[in-house]
């Protein structure tokens, strides 16, 4: 029976990575059904990238009152979780404060920080909470922010409440059985924040305390390791995601779209006068012309929408969202995901004899309204802190409207047949281009 | 005023330094030919070797490309790349964002190896040379804004150049709220220009404009053609065109210097 709470945390422990590594598993597969794209040049760069927009945070601080408050709950993120490390192995052996004896000095400050780390932590995720539900900050109450989005962004505010609070009462029960010389709870540790919640216990007796202590480390263990696990289910990925997401970024000029190297070769042949036709391979029957489903798009973009994190900052900046339009740079990458989430593991398992669901992307997530208000500007891109890029989905999309469905707005259809026949995007004649030189003085 | 084609002068056994992409818009519209002929001025007394390619200039198909027509933009790429390499064109200068984005980003991929150079950088490389002097003239102490075209600012991180110039003139350069990375778009990129904007509250160029009236500027220097006319169209708009006026950098720059 002593080996009880040990057999009981391995198995909880054991269940809870099982369970984390297939979902990871299981987005890693699904970002797989994009199509190939290489970003395995300029490895240096993209380092680079990795480090200053993802573990720097220098996007999230440009804004500066949010970026530094996300600041505050990053740090204290990855420091508590150094923590972690001493719980997992005090679970597993049945020790209590185990590194203790090893630490020496460094010990009572290590948990002094975390202790300071996780009031910050605490504070700033009430601010969190108070901007999204009394401020209510704009971009935080889109359309697509109702139901599900709202509650998940708020949750994760709850969680992590939760989860600093035990931290909190954990040490400061901890610290109540120490002052008590409490045989099991050996003298180690400095507790800047939690003494303040001794009182709170000067009144319980040391069996009950224990019990209390108990309870504590045990919720927020099962807490952290709920936590991981409902990842998978948020928008909260980013805090995984954001380092490949930076690391694999388009690190081109923000202007240059990829060229489409079968439409080259196609008018390679159109304009060459020697070429032959028939010689050309005919082009690969699944392949089509930009994006009409998630399948269509490329594996970094798939992976920029599982990194979103929706704090729109892109639909903040975006010009047709400010004016009105139904456009949402932060909805283009939701439904992205939400559609990769909905058809990847029917596709999975069904492979190529998937014959579709009677869904998809384009139509029933995106409307062509929303593509088509799009002026190309940038601002969404250079607006997201974790380098994300909607416009690429966006133009992928108006090349399948266009390409495949001939489905562009008549206006554009004007314009592109004067293109076509004028080398102008008005009805003008080529032959009067050098027109303005005759009233040049 | 003679402007030399590259085909005349490859005729004559010489070649320019630059072409001169005049784009569409220098080329057909009539506000943004006025910023071509002031460019053209100052090429002239700068002493800069240019020609333009004149009827063998076509889109460069940006516009379709950023509608989606992939296979037009390419056929407009590939014939410009074929006239361009056919004259061994090695410098473009433009002075359209649009084209200078396409010419530079997306066809060297093609097979358009260039250098191109927006016209505001080339005036700046002018005054750092000491080839070109400017001075305040009548913009001396004017109140002037500078709006950031989405296409060199963003898009290829060109903030500097354009502002540098605009305080030559001896003016007060006031920004405005959304200025350089945060600048806000007009409203015609991405071939909004060529169409009607999908429904909404307000125009693009409508709140642009806004921001350009909030500053309080006589001038809102623009250095692409399309956001010229958005914010000439906003300007007006609002009755506003006796207060503030909109010019390319280049126009205040030639008419500083009374070209």
């Amino acid at each position: 029976m002593a080996y009880l709470p040990n057999f009981l945390f391995v198995v909880v422990l054991s269940v809870a990575v099982a369970i984390f590594t297939r979902n990871i598993r299981q987005i890693l597969r699904n970002i797989q059904l994009g199509r190939p794209t290489d970003r395995s040049d300029q490895s240096k760069a993209r380092w680079n990238n990795m480090f200053r927009i993802a573990l720097g945070q220098s996007k999230m601080v440009k804004r500066p009152i949010a970026g530094l408050l996300h600041v505050v709950v990053y740090i204290g993120f990855i420091i508590i979780n150094i923590e972690l490390l001493e719980i997992v192995v005090d679970g597993i052996l049945g020790t209590h404060r185990v590194l203790a004896p090893y630490l020496g000095g460094v010990y009572p400050f290590l948990i002094a920080s975390f202790e300071v780390l996780a009031l910050a932590v605490l504070a700033t995720v009430i601010v969190f909470w108070l901007r999204r539900n009394v401020l209510r900050l704009q971009r935080f109450l889109s359309d697509e922010m109702k139901g599900w989005s709202k509650w998940d962004a708020d949750l994760i505010l709850y969680f992590e409440v939760v989860l600093m609070g035990l931290f909190l009462t954990m040490n400061a029960a901890d610290y109540a059985l120490q002052l008590r010389e409490t045989p099991g709870y050996i003298q180690a540790g400095s507790f800047p924040i939690s003494q303040f919640l001794l009182p709170l216990f000067e009144t319980t007796t040391t069996s009950k305390l224990i019990v209390f202590e108990r309870v504590f480390w045990w919720a927020h263990i099962l807490g952290i390791l709920g936590f991981l696990n409902y990842l998978y289910y948020s928008k909260h990925l980013h805090i995984l995601l954001a380092f490949p997401n930076t690391f694999y970024a388009n690190l081109n000029p923000k202007g240059q779209f990829k060229n489409n190297s079968t439409v080259t070769q196609e008018v390679q042949l159109m304009l060459d006068p020697n070429a032959d036709p028939y010689a050309a391979p005919p082009p690969a029957a699944d392949e089509r012309f930009g994006a009409a489903d998630v399948t269509d798009l490329s594996w970094v973009q798939l992976l920029n929408a599982y990194t979103c994190t929706e704090c729109g900052r892109c639909t903040s900046e975006c010009p047709a969202n400010q004016t009105g339009k139904k456009l949402s740079p932060r909805k283009i990458m939701m439904d992205t995901r939400d559609r990769i989430t909905e058809i990847g593991p029917i596709l999975q398992k069904q492979g190529e004899k998937f014959a579709g669901d009677g869904k998809q992307l384009l139509g029933d997530y995106i409307t062509a309204e929303e593509l088509w208000a799009c002026t190309s500007c940038n601002a969404c891109v250079e607006a997201c802190p974790v380098d994300i890029d909607p416009l690429s989905i966006i133009m992928d999309m108006r090349q399948y409207l266009v390409m495949e469905e001939s489905a562009a707005p008549t206006e554009l259809n004007a314009m592109m047949s004067n293109i076509e026949n004028n080398g102008a995007p008005w009805p003008f004649n080529n032959q009067d281009r050098l027109e303005w030189a005759k009233t040049t003085n | 005023m003679h402007i030399p084609t590259v085909a005349e002068l490859i005729a004559k056994g010489e070649s320019p330094e630059y072409v001169f992409w005049v784009g569409c818009a220098g080329s057909f519209d009539d506000r943004a030919k006025n910023i071509t002929k002031a460019f053209i001025k100052i090429l002239k007394q700068c002493e800069v070797s240019y020609a333009v390619l004149g009827t063998e200039e076509s889109c460069t198909g940006d516009p379709a490309k950023r509608a989606g027509n992939e296979m037009l933009f390419q056929m407009q790429a590939l014939s410009n790349i074929a006239v361009l390499n056919g004259y061994g064109v090695n410098k473009i200068v433009t002075a359209c964002p649009h084209c200078f984005n396409t010419l530079k980003n997306e066809y060297p991929e093609l097979g358009g190896h260039y250098e191109v150079i927006h016209h505001t950088t080339l005036l700046k490389q002018l005054l750092d040379k000491g080839k070109l002097s400017v001075e305040g003239g009548k913009f001396k102490g004017k109140k002037i804004t500078y709006h950031d075209p989405c296409y060199l600012g963003r898009a290829n991180g060109i903030y500097e150049a354009p502002r540098e110039l605009i305080k030559k003139l001896d003016a007060e350069l006031i920004e405005m709220r959304n200025c350089k990375s945060k600048g806000l778009c007009c409203g015609a990129g991405g071939a909004q220009m060529f169409k009607e904007a999908e429904k909404g509250t307000q125009e693009i160029n409508e709140k642009r404009t806004e921001e350009v009236l909030k500053t309080d500027a006589s001038y809102v220097a623009a250095a692409c053609p399309f956001c010229n006319t958005m914010l000439t169209d906003g300007i007006k708009g609002k009755e506003q065109q006796e207060a503030v006026v909109v010019k390319d950098v280049v126009e205040l720059i030639a008419e500083a210097k009374n070209l």
